[in-house]
């Protein structure tokens, strides 16, 4: 009953007109990244997120996680009809999506691709609504070394999946680590790592670091290579885009499988999309009676992933909304913006800010309609923006970069930081060292350290208070277990195959 | 560029970083009465740097059939149009408060359209003109964002 009134609580909050408009532009601009190979929404949440700072703040997050769970509905278009995944969630998509198109069954494909990620990514609001406040609750019993286990064991995730090589995750780590204790230490007021600016006082803006990595690193990437592609022609008319009767009932059992494999992978740091797409496939064939057809065009290959995809989103919100830990990227992002609106993350959130969780939890429902609803006929105006020429888009979002971190504090040198920031996030990907670890060390590092200090103080300097503690201890115990697991050879080729096919 | 190359190249840059980090990090006090110092933190930062750098490098090191097996080339030919590119937006920055946002963002659209992506001078200079204009209409005169303006006022 108290969920059922909480939510009323947020529809109402949802359902006014200005979060209603900022929801609908939240997911038209996913959608709209999503259908876009090499915009992701990491980025263009970060380009957007100084814009928002004048925002009412539950309006703000309606729209970033608009564009959070509209981008997974569009990366779905590219990959049915360009064969090339908007998005890396989409990869897996492109098997039976793409054969799908080439048969003449574009329209279909896109339509179930729209109709799973509807019903997944509703399902995954629910799991949301229904695990985050007992898990919340659950966390109030944590002191700093709880919170230090649980964030040691969150990053160790997010570095075992983030790449190849541990070894380059864990370095990406500890330079987002170093990041966040540049300026004045909380503790003793003592300046670190500041190079004798005065800006530098308050930390590296996170704003300009992650604009820099995602977006500038991420064009510096593309502008060295765009390739062009056959584009499918989608069936006009909105009749030609439903999926048959048969469709659906082939497809019963993948809309499940997606939506629980997407939200109980969501949950957990470092997963991510990618990899539920990838189970609820491998499991949707595993337990098919033609697992042989599969990459041939079936329309539950389609169905299970992208199901999967969007039920992610909601499971992703829950480790970010109730422990103030996020799994990847973008939610990484979304942790520095609630923390720049004045925010602490945690378990404490959803007590405090109950307009903001529940509002946001109903905006998803909204919005997971509004995408369907939007999705279905407007699928080939989607498929026309792969037709804006790369040459209008790169300065457009070089412009956006700039303003959008200039108008934060009015500042040059900010920019300067993002520009510097552009060239570590191209060079990082050139060389392979995963850029979620080091924004992910950048946005807990403060946090880790204050936990690890706060922890040695009551236990006047005893590094075993973490490891004595029921909690503490367990969570750094699987921390540590999950470090070493790539030791064992059948672990570390099962990680290599699972990061390959993530792309 | 070999792939081993850039690992350790990467490598040393990186333990030479961690070894700032690690001298840096002794400077500020390391404990105190009432517990960690400022200096506690970076210092295991530094070490595990410097730690997981040698370890990167390590096997580009090692004789060859030791080694890791990929060696495949990392792709760094098309790297000279994106630092191009960087050195681009490096510049447009440096002349942001100097000629004002609106001329800078015109300035670099232009010589990435039409130097580095080898457009019509027409189209760079419409795509140019046109965005700065936009940028301007969308957020000085309709949201009231300040942003650097040059002699002429955009």
């Amino acid at each position: 009953m108290e969920a059922l009134g909480n939510l009323l609580l947020g529809f109402s909050v949802a359902l006014s007109p200005v979060n209603l408009l900022w929801c609908l532009v939240g997911v038209f601009l996913g959608t709209v990244v999503g259908v876009l190979p090499g915009l992701g929404p990491a980025a263009t949440i970060a380009m957007l997120l100084p814009l928002t700072l004048k925002m009412d703040h539950t309006t703000a997050i309606i729209a970033l996680a608009g564009i959070f769970y509209g981008a997974r509905y569009g990366g779905s278009t590219t990959s049915i009809l360009l064969n090339i995944p908007g998005e890396s969630s989409s990869v897996v998509t492109c098997l039976d999506g793409y054969q799908l198109a080439r048969q003449g069954r574009a329209g279909a494909a896109l339509g179930i691709a729209a109709v799973a990620s509807f019903v997944a990514g509703t399902i995954g609001v629910l799991g949301l609504m229904l695990v985050a406040p007992p898990l919340a609750r659950f966390a109030l019993r944590f002191a700093p070394p709880e919170y230090f286990a649980l964030m040691t064991l969150g990053l160790a995730m997010v570095v075992f999946l983030a790449g190849p090589s541990m070894i380059k995750a864990l370095l990406a780590l500890l330079i987002g680590l170093w990041l966040s204790t540049i300026g004045i230490d909380l503790f003793t007021a003592e300046s670190r790592f500041t190079f004798g600016q005065a800006k530098l006082l308050g930390g590296v803006d996170f704003i300009a670091a992650t604009v820099g990595i995602f977006a500038i690193g991420e064009l510096l990437v593309n502008l060295e290579s765009r390739a062009g592609a056959e584009l499918f022609k989608v069936a006009k008319g909105f009749r030609n885009l439903l999926p048959t009767l048969q469709d659906l009932k082939d497809c019963r059992f993948a809309f499940l499988n997606g939506s629980l494999v997407g939200f109980l992978v969501g949950a957990l740091p470092g997963a991510g999309a990618t990899v539920a797409s990838f189970l609820a496939y491998g499991l949707e064939k595993a337990f098919s009676r033609h697992p042989e057809k599969f990459g041939t065009g079936v329309i539950e290959g389609v169905a299970a992933p992208e199901g999967a995809n969007n039920a992610d989103a909601g499971g992703a919100l829950v480790p970010l909304l109730t422990l103030g830990i996020p799994g990847g990227n973008t939610t990484a992002i979304l942790l520095g913006g609630l923390i720049l609106w004045g925010y602490r993350p945690g378990p404490l959130l959803i007590q405090e800010h109950p307009q903001l969780f529940w509002g946001l939890v109903a905006s998803m429902y909204v919005g997971n309609f509004l995408l369907l609803v939007l999705n279905l006929p407007l699928v080939p105006l989607f498929a026309q923006i792969l037709r804006l020429p790369y040459y209008i888009l790169y300065p457009l979002i070089l412009g956006i970069s700039i303003v959008g971190v200039y108008s934060v504090n009015n500042s040059s040198f900010d920019v300067w930081v993002m520009a510097l920031f552009g060239l570590l996030g191209y060079l990082m990907r050139k060389l392979e060292f995963p850029a979620a670890a080091l924004i992910l060390g950048m946005v807990l590092g403060d946090a880790l350290e204050r936990a690890l200090r706060q922890s040695l103080m009551m236990s006047q300097g005893d590094i075993m208070i973490l490891a004595t503690r029921p909690i503490s201890g367990t969570l750094l115990l699987l921390a540590a277990v999950i470090l070493l697991m790539p030791a064992a050879r059948k672990v570390r080729s099962w990680r290599l195959d699972a990061i390959e096919r993530a792309g | 560029m070999i792939k081993n190359a850039a690992d350790l190249i990467s490598g040393v840059c990186l333990a030479a970083f961690g070894a700032y980090v690690l001298s840096a990090a002794s400077r500020l006090s390391y404990f105190s009465e009432v517990g960690p110092g400022p200096g506690f933190f970076p210092f295991w930062i530094g070490i595990g740097l410097v730690f997981l750098s040698f370890w990167l490098m390590l096997p580009s090191c090692l004789p060859r059939r030791m080694a890791a097996k990929k060696t495949e080339r990392a792709g760094w030919k098309p790297t000279g149009k994106a630092l191009t590119a960087w050195l681009a937006i490096i510049a447009a920055v440096a002349l942001l408060e100097r000629i004002g946002f609106g001329l800078s963002f015109a300035f670099l659209t232009i010589f990435l359209l039409r130097g580095l992506e080898q457009r019509p001078t027409l189209i760079a200079f419409t795509v140019a003109v046109g965005l700065a204009a936009a940028f301007y209409a969308i957020f000085t005169l309709a949201l009231g964002v300040r942003l650097p303006a040059g002699l002429w006022g955009f």
